[in-house]
């Protein structure tokens, strides 16, 4: 073990690396890459690293960088990429199609806004909008994280029991060209968490399939719900290997959320991402004060472990939605997301979307104040609430 | 039925044959043509190929899963992409030293529109395989649209006056990348066609081969005249049939024959007697022709 002081991105850059090495004595790893700021350094690290049994492929577009990566998964390997924003827009194809063929490939994901215009700085829009494709997506609050739950990832995506694509995710520059202390696990540690993988439906000239071709509905629709069933076990599953993980490497990776002070709390934030961060200091000075809020920070959406989410908040009257994201027309996709799942479950709970540090502004505590206060002072919810906006 | 990736098995009744009877290609189809050409090559040389096979209709070939036209594994790619992803297969296939071959097969629209991009990169990075496009001039799965290999004159729904512009020389784009060996086939020349098969898979680096491949339903032509049609092509000069080494040592292998390209023109429905003008075509032919003569002459493979 060494504890380095390294950012978001060398973080995902070490983790791709030694989790694609542990499977040199297997079929070994091989991936597409293609730079986007802020990702960048990822591909960088990974460019660079000393592959015993692998190959990494400097293509031409994120579409053929996830390309790459299903041909190279498909024939056996340990495969990952990385992207941001309008790169991921343009992979977009082949994630759904690594998630269709239900590849566990591992992708580190940078938030950065989509554009035009062009910005550089953090929104969640550019991997909630993947929402919809069989691919989980774990959001990170620190660099520690991004490394745990890369590693974490590769296990959980490879499980027989799942083979679905992993995104681990992180905050433009507030993460990835932030520096943090690390702990950046050696490579035997990282080889007993990550045995050989052995994909199951991989090329084989024993039984030649064609994979991808043509099928009628009913198989189609057979093969969406072998998606449904494994995104359900996914709760369970990752549980299992958080156990392992802090079992080999003595920390927790965290779970699929987190509760902060929310047992007997009647008003609650729900954040992800490095607002987490924020969302649980303003919530800690508050709770000082008397007052009865908490605070979930939620690392997966994909699956959305709502059950969770309710277990965790049984007195909750009042949910605010922190989104660092816009979908045009709806508002923030979590808060979209997260009243339809509790919908029928918990119709006694008013769930506020409050749209914060959209486009890369600043999430700052005063700024969530403002919010509790908002949140504390309604009677019923409304349209989302946007903040931070000068005009 | 609970049909799985994992674990159910392909319905297969001949494993002899790379693509196996029963497909769902058409009558005349030149692909099907060129499968059992590639499948000959492939016995010949005792090699064994993985396939990846963007959108076009040799992935319909394969026909409605779990059964399968094919006897090898084939991995469907992204239109645009079929380059890419053989790169990855590639790359794991030469990380765990396996002698087999890993071959695109892809149409005109995946190779000289949508995935050119990603054809010319992998080429660029002179990948360990081999693309072969089965070039049949239109968008022949979607029902028959213009593509960039569409030669001039011709009728396509997205082109119903004839289309205006030059065919996309693909050749020239692709020996510019100085890949060891691209190549064009044509199936009314199966000699010619299993030698270059077999000189691609006994190369290695990117190999490019681009096979004349009649669309009867496309072309509006019978199916039974395919092969005498493309035989037209070559002995008029219309489809060049030749070679060309690390990009620039060439060698013609099927010199023309002196025969009308408008001949070829006449037996196909595609082409509108308005938008023709013989004497345009014979120069333009004879043009290309006499460049690629010149070519040959300067610039001889050795």
């Amino acid at each position: 073990m060494a504890i380095e002081v390294v950012t978001g991105n060398h973080a995902a850059g070490y983790a791709l690396s030694v989790a694609a090495e542990a499977n040199r004595v297997g079929r070994g790893a091989a991936c597409g890459i293609y730079p986007i700021t802020p990702q960048t350094e990822i591909v960088e690290f990974v460019a660079r690293f000393p592959f015993t049994k692998g190959r990494v492929i400097a293509v031409e577009s994120e579409h053929s960088a996830m390309g790459v990566s299903i041909g190279a998964a498909m024939a056996g390997a340990r495969a990952f990429t990385a992207s941001s924003s309008n790169g991921l827009a343009y992979m977009t194809e082949n994630i759904m199609v690594a998630g269709y063929y239900r590849l566990p490939i591992v992708l580190a994901a940078v938030n950065r806004t989509l554009g035009p215009p062009w910005n550089i700085w953090a929104d969640q829009g550019d991997t909630l909008y993947l929402r919809d494709f069989p691919v989980i997506q774990l959001y990170c609050e620190t660099n520690q994280e991004v490394l745990d739950s890369t590693l974490l990832a590769f296990r959980l995506a490879e499980d027989p029991r799942i083979l679905l694509p992993v995104m681990v995710i992180m905050d433009a520059f507030i993460l990835s060209h932030t520096q943090m202390e690390t702990d950046l696990p050696e490579q035997d540690l990282v080889d007993r968490f990550l045995p050989p993988l052995e994909l199951p439906h991989q090329l084989n000239f024993e039984r030649p399939t064609t994979v991808g071709g043509l099928t009628w509905p009913r198989e189609t629709l057979s093969q969406r719900l072998e998606i449904d069933e494994a995104m359900e076990r996914v709760g369970a599953v990752y549980e299992e290997h958080r156990a392992a993980f802090e079992k080999i490497f003595g920390r927790d990776p965290g779970g699929a959320i987190s509760a902060f002070e929310t047992e007997d709390a009647e008003a609650v934030l729900i954040a992800s991402g490095t607002i987490a961060s924020t969302a649980r200091e303003v919530v800690r000075t508050r709770r000082a004060r008397g007052e009865k809020i908490g605070m979930v920070k939620m690392k997966m959406f994909r699956p959305l472990p709502v059950d969770a989410l309710l277990d965790a908040m049984p007195r909750a009257t009042k949910i605010g939605v922190l989104d660092r994201d816009y979908a045009a027309g709806v508002g923030g996709v979590w808060w979209h997301d997260l009243r339809a799942a509790m919908q029928g479950r918990r119709d006694d709970v008013m769930v506020q979307d409050y749209l914060t540090g959209v486009c890369g502004g600043d999430v700052t505590p005063a700024m969530l104040d403002e919010v509790i206060d908002d949140l504390l002072g309604r009677r019923s919810a409304g349209k989302p609430v946007w903040k931070g906006i000068d005009r | 039925m609970n049909v799985t990736l994992e674990t159910q098995d392909p319905i297969t009744c001949c494993d002899e044959c790379l693509v196996r009877p029963g497909n769902t290609n058409c009558g005349g189809c030149g692909m099907s043509v060129g499968l059992v050409m590639l499948d000959r090559a492939l016995k010949s040389a005792g090699q064994r190929c993985q396939l990846v096979i963007p959108a076009c209709c040799g992935i319909v070939t394969a026909g409605g899963y779990p059964t399968t036209g094919y006897s090898v594994p084939v991995l469907a790619s992204t239109f645009a992409a079929s380059p890419a992803f053989a790169s990855g297969v590639a790359a794991v296939r030469d990380l765990n030293d396996e002698p087999h071959q890993v071959i695109c097969w892809a149409g005109d629209g995946g190779t000289y529109d949508i995935g050119m991009a990603a054809l010319s990169a992998a080429a660029e990075r002179n990948e360990n395989i081999i693309y072969i496009c089965y070039d049949n001039e239109i968008y022949g799965n979607t029902g028959g649209q213009r593509s960039s290999a569409t030669p001039p004159g011709a009728r396509t729904t997205t082109t119903p006056v004839g289309k205006l512009e030059r065919k996309k020389d693909i050749m020239a784009i692709m020996a510019a990348h100085r890949i060891p060996y691209a190549a064009t086939l044509s199936i009314a020349h199966p000699e010619d066609f299993a030698r270059k098969l077999d000189t691609a898979l006994h190369l290695e680096g990117f190999r490019f081969l681009l096979i004349h491949s009649p669309c009867p339903t496309g072309w509006k032509s019978e199916p039974a005249e395919s092969v005498e049609l493309v035989r037209l092509a070559v002995g008029s000069g219309l489809f060049p049939v030749y070679e060309v080494f690390d990009g620039w040592r060439y060698r013609i292998t099927i010199k023309p024959n002196g025969a009308d390209p408008m001949e070829y023109y006449r037996r196909q429905n595609r082409f509108p007697a308005a938008a023709m003008d013989a004497d345009a075509v014979r120069a333009e032919v004879a043009g290309a022709t006499a460049r690629l003569a010149r070519l040959a002459e300067v610039f001889a493979a050795g």
